[in-house]
């Protein structure tokens, strides 16, 4: 029995605290230590300052040696895919960034088959990572599967086109899905309210699920939940993208100088830019969580339920089905060919014999 | 059969003539300065022209994506509200087959009456699949010219036979900045073999001045590496002055443009303009967009220019085609009889069969 307990298990001051209350520090911790992962994907049309903005975004510049085809390049282009990684590190905190660009969307004239790319890299993600997590060395599992998907609307139109219709409609059950609207700086105030009102609700009449933010728990304080409200106001985002640094009103500020004015990234008053910073910042986590619980284990199920066959198109079913029966159809023509080969000889053997056998008319 | 020229010229100089200053007065469209260039035209022709035209009807069609402002720019271009933009409603699918929507106004100024028909292209490369989405707009021009034609070849024919060939079609780029797509060239490629196309560089207001200059080269070079020949085309430069002039325009095309129908109030003026919270775009300000030189260009200053090479080249060429395919020709007022008219009417008739005695010999026959 020791009378004198060694110095640092002590009991705390406070009765009753037993200091599990420490547990997030630890968590927040090790997070740190880990770092994070992030894959994002950008698709849109060209030209509608994709890559503009997520440099903005991410004030780093992923594209050094961007080469623009040209037209004649263009018509015999098809939908790549091409994933970016970049390691950004802020106050100790480490990102691992991908960025998933896909170059061609939307540049040919029949764009039916511009999504079947974009859809098989999603699923072959999901498919190594299940891939992983079935094997037997779980520890160093690395996440590449899409967590967002930046989906980038044409403020020239008058809402959703039909392939805007179309591929989201494809994609809402396998990633989430943030729309956002390009080059928001050709819009007046007006037209923008317009234009996002009528988006919302075509999204609304073609069912298309996109990334809903979680509302605020009741125990937040008050900024984050009026931040929250705001966030979710202004979905769909209308931003504008840059890089350069223009003089305006004294300072320093990164926008775009026309003849009639400078147009600042960061002014919410002009776009929703820093809304949308904000919204990837402080959701990131929800965005993998989601992903994690929700499509992935989607995609887990119908997988497994399939039992280990790979997904098939319609199209390869009804080949393979032609083929199995074409070939069924020669054994059977090659099977009567030689029935009847049988016979012929069996009756030629049969006149030589019917002399022994002596048949009676 | 002898390559079709166009109407003669014997006078080779041509005055010169500031019509209009540069910055001018709201409210005045121009019209009244077509007066000036058939003046002008019937002073090279040599005789004296009594102008009694009452009515000049002229035909425009605009081509474009939804969303492009084609609706607004015809707004702007006649400072009259002409046109209000129509949007699908909600739960109208969006037009599956391509719709022609023409709408005409009768416009006078100083005496001049301009009978105006713009046809907008609603739905045009809009879809998925944007396969031969030219066909229906090639169809409508040709059936234009089929039209002229059959009241051409009567036996009596009115004295003034209605014109309802397509003078001009205005071509809607989308401001992507970086080069044509595969369907504008396509598209371009084949308009341009069957009427006069000026291309614009659509919403203007998206690319800032460096960006607009650079995106205009590489559309220029593109239309060069394709062969597109857009309006003023090289070949149909008369003389020398000609050439300096449309040489300013073509440098030039495609123009950027910004089209408003609202005014605001700017300096203590009112403009037409597009008012955002970091200024005002005024639409008549050279500063701000090239709006000035297309009207100049469609009104001012080339308006009966773009009449005449309808009629004498474009028109012409369809005529040759179509009698060829009916291995007529002519042998007298009254003798025509023609096949009955395709029913596919898309084909063009292939390059131009005007030849031009070339005074730039780098100039590339297509």
């Amino acid at each position: 029995m020791s009378k004198q307990q060694p110095a640092q298990f002590i009991n705390p001051e406070t009765p009753g605290y037993v200091g599990f209350a420490n547990l997030p520090n630890q968590v927040h911790r090790k997070s740190v230590k880990k770092g994070f992962e992030f894959t994002l994907m950008v698709v849109g049309e060209s030209g509608l300052g994709k890559s503009t903005l997520i440099n903005s975004l991410f004030l780093t510049d992923l594209y050094p040696e961007r080469i623009i085809p040209g037209a004649a390049e263009k018509i015999e282009r098809t939908v790549q895919i091409e994933a970016s990684t970049v390691e950004i590190e802020e106050r100790g905190v480490k990102l691992r960034l991908t960025v998933v660009d896909t170059p061609g969307y939307g540049d040919a004239i029949n764009c039916r088959d511009c999504f079947k790319t974009i859809i098989s890299y999603i699923d072959e993600q999901f498919e190594r990572y299940l891939h992983d997590e079935s094997g037997l060395n779980r520890r160093h599992i690395i996440d590449n599967r899409v967590h967002c998907c930046f989906y980038f609307i044409s403020p020239f139109g008058h809402g959703l086109k039909p392939l805007d219709v179309a591929f989201m409609k494809a994609i809402h059950n396998k990633v989430n899905i943030v729309p956002v609207i390009a080059k928001a700086d050709t819009l007046t105030l007006k037209e923008r309210e317009r234009l996002k009102k009528r988006i919302l609700d075509e999204i609304e009449e073609h069912n298309i699920k996109i990334y809903h933010l979680p509302d605020a728990e009741s125990d937040e304080d008050e900024d984050f939940k009026e931040q929250t409200r705001l966030l979710k106001a202004s979905i769909p985002f209308s931003v504008v993208g840059s890089n350069q640094l223009i003089e305006a009103k004294g300072k320093k500020v990164r926008g775009r100088l026309y003849p009639w004015g400078v147009v600042e990234v960061e002014n919410p008053e002009h776009n929703d830019f820093l809304k949308l910073r904000t919204m990837l910042i402080t959701h990131m986590q929800d965005l993998q969580e989601v992903t994690q619980d929700l499509h992935y284990e989607n995609f887990r199920s119908e997988r497994l339920k399939r039992g280990g066959r790979k997904v098939e198109n319609e199209d390869m079913n009804k080949d393979q089905i032609l083929l199995e029966k074409e070939a069924e159809l020669r054994r059977m023509q090659e099977m009567i060919a030689r029935m009847q080969a049988q016979m012929q000889m069996q009756m030629q053997g049969g006149d030589g014999d019917s002399g022994v056998h002596g048949h009676h008319v | 059969m002898d390559p079709l020229r166009r109407s003669p010229s014997p006078c080779t100089s041509r005055p010169p003539s500031p019509r209009t200053p540069p910055c001018e007065m709201l409210g005045h469209v121009g019209i009244e300065a077509v007066l000036e260039q058939l003046k002008i035209k019937a002073m090279k022709m040599g005789f004296e022209f009594n102008i009694m035209v009452v009515v000049i009807a002229v035909i425009w069609l605009l081509i474009g994506q939804s969303g492009l402002g084609k609706s607004t720019m015809v707004n702007t271009l006649f400072k009259s509200k002409m046109w209000k933009s129509t949007l699908p409603g909600l739960g109208v699918p969006m037009p599956q087959t391509l719709q022609l929507q023409s709408v005409t106004h009768i416009i006078e100024e100083n005496g001049v009456k301009l009978k105006l028909t713009v046809t907008d292209t609603p739905g045009f490369g809009d879809q998925i699949n944007n396969d031969k989405c030219w066909d229906p707009i090639l169809g409508y021009i040709n059936g234009q010219y089929e039209r002229y034609l059959q009241e051409e070849i009567l036996i009596t024919r009115q004295r003034h036979i209605p014109d309802t060939r397509v003078h001009c079609c205005v071509y809607f780029v989308p401001p992507t900045g970086h080069c044509l797509r595969p369907l504008d060239i396509e598209f371009l490629q084949r308009l341009c073999r069957t009427v006069n196309v000026v291309p614009v560089i659509a919403r203007a207001d998206s690319l800032t001045i460096e960006e607009r200059e650079a995106f205009r080269r590489r559309i220029q070079h593109d239309l060069r590496a394709h062969c597109i020949e857009v309006y003023p085309q090289k070949c149909f430069d008369e003389d020398i002055s000609d050439r300096i002039l449309n040489s300013k325009i073509r440098d030039r095309i495609p123009f950027a443009v910004v089209g408003a129908d609202q005014e605001h109030l700017v300096n203590g003026r009112c403009v037409l303009g597009r008012k955002t919270k970091w200024g005002i775009i005024e639409v008549e300000n050279m500063a701000h967009c090239e709006f000035p030189l297309l009207r100049d260009l469609l009104i001012r200053s080339h308006l009966q220019d773009l009449k005449d090479i309808t009629h004498n080249v474009h028109y012409e060429n369809y005529r040759v085609f179509r009698l060829n395919q009916s291995h007529a020709l002519p042998r007298g007022p009254g003798w025509v009889n023609l096949a009955p008219a395709p029913a596919d009417l898309t084909a063009t008739p292939g390059p131009w069969k005007v030849r031009w005695q070339a005074h730039d010999s780098s100039d590339e026959e297509c």
